[in-house]
This record gives C-alpha cells, sequence and structure tokens, in this order.
C-alpha cells in the first residue's frame, strides 16, 4: 500500500522586543541565571501583568503579512498547568480570541512544488523558564530569565505531506519575520521552535489517521528527519496491525528517534478561562491602517522591483532576497555605485558561496558592502582581473579585510602593460616552440596551454583577454 | 451538575492536591453545594445579553516597551524554600 504523510506544524517564534511581554525586564539572550527577573514574571503573588504594547504591535504585523484575518476584539486566556518552568502554575496565552486567524503563505520547495499553506491561527504568549537537571543534588534548577519573554505561534493546517514543503514553509515564514523585524529567528538561541503533528494514511485517504506530537527539534535537519523517522515508525506499526497512540514524542538528536514522552504530561486538561489580570483589547480600524501602511517592503515586492528596475532575472532576484540581509547588503552596493547584474552575480556566486561554505547566515558575516562595491571598481576599472578579484574576495571575507591593502601587500594589481606583455609572449614561445608548432597544425588546445603560460609568467595579474587578443594577433598575425 | 467521587479525584490530581479520604467526602458535598448555587444563574434567560470578557470597563492597558532594571537575584531567591546562590531549586522534574 502507498501511504501518504500529513503534517501540521506548530511554531514558537521569540519576538525581538526589548522588555518581557508583561514586565519592564529585559529579554536579552543569556545572563547569569535568575538575573533578567522581577516578581511579575517570577509570578509572585499579588503582582499585576501589564502588556507591552511592542507584543501587540508584533503580532498585528506578522498577521497582517501572513494575509490573516486581525482580531479586533481580543483578549488573553490562562492556561493552567503545574510544571515548574511556569512559577505562576499557568502561562498567560490566547484560546478563545487570538489576535489572527485564516492566514496564508505560499510555498515553493527546491524541486518546484508551489502551494499555498493555510495558517489555522497566531496567538501572543509567553515563554517559560529553563529548567537544568543537577544530577549531583537530584533537583532540578529553575533559570526564570526566559520567562515572560513574548512568542507569538502560528499554528498551520495539516497541509503538508513532505518534510522538503515543511523546510520550504519554516524557510518562508523566518524570512517574512525577518523582513518585519519582529524576531531574529535564531534556532540556536531557541527563538524559533516547531512542533510536528503527524499521521499517516493510505494515499487517495481523506480522513485523518491518528497524529503524534513530536517536540524537542532544534534545527530544519532535525526536523527533516524527525518527519522521516516519524512517518516510517507509524507506517510500520499500522502494518503490522498495531495502532498508533496519539501522544506526544521527543526528538532524541543522538539515537535519531523519537520517544513517548512520559504518559503524565500528555494528561492534558489546561482549564482555560480568561485571563481577568489584563483587559481586553479593542482594536480600531485606525491602529489597523497605520501599521498595514508602516509594512516594510517584502520579498515579493523586492523581487518585483529588482525585475522591473534593475532588469534582473527572476532566479537572480530570488536568490537576492531569500534572507533580508542579503537584500540589504545588495541594496547597499547599488547604493554605493555598484552595477546590479555584477553585484548580484557577486553575492549569487562568491558571497553565497562562502556563507554555505561557512555556514553562515547572511545576517551573521562580517563583509561588509563597501568592501564587495571596491572589489566589483577594481575590477571594472581593470585593476584587477575576475579570478585575482575572487581570491582577493576570498581572503577579505572572514574579517573584512582592506581590499586596497591585500592588493597592494600581495602585488596582486593587473598589469596593464603592452610592453611587459609583449615580452611575456616572447619568453613563453620561446620555451616552448612544439605548442606553437601544434597550434599552427590546427590544434586548438594548444592556444589554450599558451595563454596559461603567459598568466604563469605574469603571476596571474595579466587582464585574460588582453593576453587572449595579444595572442591571437602573433600566432595569426 | 452531579459532583462525583471521580470528578473530586480528577480536580485533586489536577490540582496536584492529595485529600484523604473524609477530606474527599467533604469536598464532593461542598463542591456539589457551589455548583448547585450557580445554578441559579442558568434560570435566566442570557439570550439577548453579550457574553462578559472582562468585569472591568478598561480596554488597550499597555506599557512602553522600555528596559527597566530588574529584581536583585537575592531578594527573588529569598522567598523560595529551596535555592541555591542562583536558582531556584525544585525535586527532579526533568526526564
Amino acid at each position: 500500500m502507498t501511504w501518504e504523510t500529513v503534517i501540521g506544524l506548530e511554531t514558537h517564534v521569540e519576538l525581538a522586543t526589548k522588555t518581557k511581554i508583561f514586565c519592564s525586564c529585559t529579554t536579552e539572550f543569556g545572563g547569569a541565571p535568575n538575573t533578567h527577573c522581577c516578581p511579575v514574571c517570577t509570578g509572585m503573588p499579588g503582582t499585576l501583568p501589564v502588556l507591552n504594547k511592542r507584543v501587540l504591535e508584533f503580532a498585528v504585523k506578522t498577521g497582517l503579512a501572513l494575509n490573516g484575518e486581525i482580531t479586533r476584539h481580543c483578549k488573553f486566556d490562562r492556561k493552567n498547568y503545574f510544571y515548574p518552568d511556569l512559577p505562576k502554575a499557568y502561562q498567560i496565552s490566547q484560546l478563545y480570541l487570538p489576535i489572527v486567524r485564516n492566514g496564508k503563505i505560499p510555498i515553493r520547495t527546491g524541486s518546484g512544488t508551489e502551494k499555498v499553506i493555510r495558517i489555522h491561527e497566531l496567538h501572543m504568549e509567553e515563554d517559560a523558564g529553563k529548567l537544568v537537571h543537577d544530577p549531583w543534588l537530584d533537583q532540578t534548577k529553575c533559570d526564570y530569565n526566559r520567562c515572560g519573554v513574548p512568542l507569538i505561534e502560528i499554528v498551520t493546517e495539516p497541509d503538508f505531506r513532505t518534510a522538503e514543503e515543511v523546510i520550504a514553509y519554516l524557510e518562508k515564514l523566518k524570512s517574512t519575520l525577518q523582513y518585519l523585524g519582529v524576531s531574529d529567528c535564531k534556532m540556536q538561541e531557541g527563538s524559533l521552535r516547531c512542533d510536528v503533528n503527524l499521521s499517516v494514511r493510505p494515499a487517495g485517504s481523506t480522513a485523518l489517521g491518528t497524529r503524534t506530537e513530536m517536540k524537542n527539534l532544534s534545527s530544519f535537519k532535525a526536523i527533516a528527519r524527525a518527519i522521516a523517522y516519524e512517518a516510517r515508525r507509524q507506517i510500520e506499526r499500522i502494518e503490522e496491525g498495531k495502532p498508533v497512540i496519539q501522544e506526544t514524542r521527543r526528538w532524541d538528536e543522538n539515537k535519531d528517534a523519537t520517544f513517548a514522552m512520559r504518559s503524565k504530561e500528555n494528561a492534558q486538561d489546561y482549564r482555560y478561562f480568561p485571563e481577568p489580570d489584563i483587559p481586553p483589547l479593542e482594536l480600531s480600524q485606525e491602529y489597523l491602517n497605520a501599521l498595514q501602511l508602516a509594512q516594510p517592503e517584502m520579498a515579493e515586492e523586492k523581487m518585483a522591483r529588482y525585475q522591473r528596475d534593475y532588469g534582473l532575472p527572476v532566479y537572480d532576484t530570488q536568490m537576492l532576497t531569500g534572507q533580508k540581509a542579503l537584500a540589504d547588503f545588495f541594496e547597499a552596493c547599488i547604493t554605493l555605485g555598484s552595477d546590479p547584474k555584477q553585484t548580484a552575480n557577486w553575492i549569487m556566486g562568491q558571497v553565497l558561496g562562502q556563507l554555505s561554505a561557512k555556514a553562515l547566515e547572511a545576517k551573521d558575516m562580517k563583509l561588509t558592502p563597501a568592501t564587495l562595491a571596491k572589489l566589483i571598481s577594481m575590477v571594472k576599472a581593470g585593476r584587477l582581473n575576475r579570478n585575482t578579484a575572487v581570491k582577493v574576495f576570498e581572503a577579505v571575507f572572514d574579517s573584512d579585510g582592506d581590499v586596497e591593502e591585500y592588493v597592494k601587500t600581495h602585488g596582486l594589481e593587473q598589469v596593464n602593460d603592452p610592453t611587459a606583455l609583449t615580452a611575456a609572449i616572447e619568453r613563453v614561445f620561446a620555451a616552448n616552440p612544439q605548442s606553437i608548432a601544434d597550434f599552427k597544425a590546427g590544434k586548438e588546445k594548444a592556444f589554450g596551454f599558451l595563454v596559461g603560460q603567459v598568466m604563469r609568467d605574469m603571476k596571474g595579474k595579466a587582464d585574460p583577454q588582453a593576453v587572449n587578443q595579444a595572442l591571437r594577433d602573433r600566432l595569426e598575425g | 451538575m452531579k459532583i462525583t467521587k471521580e470528578l473530586v479525584d480528577y480536580i485533586a490530581l489536577l490540582s496536584r492536591l492529595q485529600p484523604d479520604e473524609s477530606e474527599r467526602v467533604q469536598m464532593t458535598a461542598e463542591l456539589e453545594q457551589i455548583v448547585s448555587y450557580m445554578d441559579i444563574l442558568s434560570h435566566l434567560d442570557t439570550g439577548n445579553v453579550e457574553p462578559l470578557s472582562h468585569v472591568v470597563p478598561l480596554r488597550n492597558v499597555m506599557r512602553e516597551d522600555i528596559v527597566e532594571p530588574s529584581f536583585p537575584k537575592e531578594e527573588l531567591l529569598k522567598n523560595a524554600p529551596g535555592g541555591d546562590d542562583e536558582a531556584f531549586l525544585v525535586p527532579k522534574a526533568v526526564e
């Protein structure tokens, strides 16, 4: 039998506000345990949480970018549970009136599938603290620095069929959030976290199978592997005649498998009720209009503009706008006077090449637009040939080195001196009579060899086109 | 609504309470009384009443996103029944 995998995602995103959602403690990552805390975020009795204006603003901006319906009359609810990561014994979240409903995210996978993922809802809530087990004391240490950091949870409909679609969605979501400036989306610091709901069913069936929820997925790679593992596990169970049990499973990166979490943690009855400490929100049409107007230029709009204003091919515009930091970098180079197509080629070839080789994201690279613009202008002015420029680029990439300085100390400047070129050709001819004879006998390959020899004689600093031309003239003239 | 022994056990579990047998009997009776008192409300016709989301007529109470100093860690930890010099300590809670 052929099986179909059905997947829905719940993504938690930490918002890039300066302060927590209900108090004025900093949201800065790290810090010594319990130093970013106050009576509100540690749940002391008698304290009163007050909503951070910017959290609402970021949630609405995201909802607008996801083409969702904004809930004009909105409120918070209490989700009650006992676990020491939340000292209040409840999480302030939204169940009945989430801020956004019915959004859409269009995706395009690497293999070219295009589809629209429906967003069921987006709601605001607070993050929990970090628990560290101390094996010596056999006790758990609670660090509440993350407690109260604002989150939005984005819940999709079960619209994914493959891991590839899931990754394409997460990349699109991440890029959208970064364009909006509402989150830095650092997975390694937990600011983008994902739970995967997965079930399988016979291909062609429309009923949904029993699903499991997977947690502890800390990278896109882990998500893809966990999906493959869990789909296979469920199919094997069904084929052996065993039922799939609805449960929460934890992905174990080292064992490359999912494990059922203790059933105690699966007993879910959160007894939600309206949050009495936070008055409801009424969003005016003016408020929504103002936020809509202030939306930044998003990837699709940038793609259209690059095609229209710079005549770039669709492919280039897709590559340039995939990460906001890359699009910003590109635009800064253009402002510095670089040719758009040249810049696009450098970014797609060299910049993305270096980033991928070094497993970096564009926003984390040290290279500045000024450095690339300088390099492009030196090539254009005939001071560097393209091959040498690539070598210089690789040398300065890591620490944004001084291009001019590097070229000077390594003596890489292109030699545009016809006398020096003629002299080099003379030397190469004298040393390689056989190749000249071969070329004259019709072996075009010998020409390439001679070009290489002249370039070598001139230590790679000659203009390859000038070498080509001079050699042709000399051999055929 | 009938308050059963099973329901009391379930609420006790959710609340992490471990009442003994006599307490359970007492709680069952008390809960029964409270819930039937609330049942008076269901005799009212609320067909034309908007659901209430908050008792105070306040809306949009928010603060600016400006960082204020956090509390001294020592002060916060003072209230904890278990703690060392940097964290709250609780019985083992992670797998």
